[in-house]
């Protein structure tokens, strides 16, 4: 195998549960702040992941306050303690971003049978 | 210690810090590199080490490298690049160099020869803005003008179109991120001229 893959692969982590576009999502996030470090919980729809490998990123949607708020966080980042799935949603596309213009109840995804 | 070495560019990649910090690397396959003559100011006029790298078919080597390569007593190789140094006595010809010259955390130079991009516009070459594109425009991509009229005659080192890229470029000052002695990788921060396995010369900053 090649060094780059090897590399990459180093990276990869395999404890990834596999959540879609559409899953409402519990992201663990390490926060350090000075010397300590905790955890902080970002709880989301996920309206994307793009990217492959490595590389791959996932976004999560959420309304805080009245206000959208959107993260994105690489897939094998380490500041991931771990990645909770809350629920399953039935979509039809692979990015949600038509969740961006609509708020309240026009907004919810149906759970997936 | 001689704070250079040659290497050979594998690629790109990214590689996480422990903040989660994305850090885009360039990994390069560093060395081994073997010392093959030393020249000293009495000999030579000036202190260096010759330092060759690269696996090289027996067929490929002709009768005055061999030549060369034999008197150090090693391996012919495919590519021969000289450090200056102050003191020559430090290094004896055949010992070898090792990627771990560098530690994590050290900045470097760069040398590479850059991509050759053929014949190539004011656009790409030095950077010219473009004209318009639409409305009617038919000045897209042009050079200017190239001068008053007064002189009649165009300056020397106007800036036009020509062959561009595959020139010696150093990039100076990129961090080293990661140093791997089993592997001989030398990975740094940001890019480096060059296509991938393009020869490198990797040398201790002049910055700093």
């Amino acid at each position: 195998m090649d060094i780059i893959s090897a590399l990459e692969k180093e990276q990869i982590k395999s404890d990834i549960p596999n959540f879609l576009p559409g899953d409402t999502v519990r992201v663990h996030v390490k926060v350090r702040e000075g010397n300590r470090e905790r955890i902080q919980v970002f709880e989301g729809i996920v309206i994307r992941r793009s990217g492959g490998g490595l590389r791959e990123t996932f976004t999560v949607r959420r309304i805080s306050y009245g206000v959208g708020v959107e993260r994105i966080f690489p897939v094998h980042s380490p500041i991931i303690d771990r990645i909770e799935i809350m629920r399953r949603g039935r979509v039809r596309r692979a990015k949600l971003y038509y969740l961006r213009s609509l708020r309240g109840k026009a907004a919810r995804i149906k759970e997936k049978k | 210690m001689v704070k250079g070495i040659l290497g050979k560019k594998l690629g790109m990649t990214q590689l996480f810090t422990e903040e989660g910090k994305v850090v885009p690397v360039t990994v390069i396959e560093a060395g081994p590199c073997v010392i093959v003559q030393k020249k000293t100011a009495e000999t030579d006029g000036y202190n260096a080490i010759q330092v060759g790298f690269g696996e090289i078919r027996e067929k490929l080597v002709n009768k005055p490298a061999k030549g060369h390569f034999s008197k150090g007593g090693v391996k012919p190789l495919r590519f021969v690049k000289e450090f200056r140094i102050e003191n020559v006595d430090d290094f004896q010809v055949g010992q070898e160099i090792t990627a771990d010259v560098f530690a994590a955390g050290e900045s470097v130079d760069v040398v590479g020869t850059s991509r050759g991009k053929g014949f190539a516009g004011g656009i790409k070459r030095h950077g010219f803005h473009r004209g318009p594109m639409a409305h009617g425009s038919k000045y897209h991509r042009r050079p200017g003008s190239l001068g008053a009229k007064g002189p009649a005659r165009v300056f020397k080192g106007r800036k036009l179109p020509g062959r561009t890229g595959g020139e010696r470029v150093t990039v100076q000052n990129l961090q080293v991120v990661r140093v791997d002695k089993e592997r001989n990788l030398l990975i740094v921060k940001g890019a480096v001229p060059g296509p991938k396995n393009g020869l490198l010369i990797v040398k201790d900053t002049v910055k700093a």
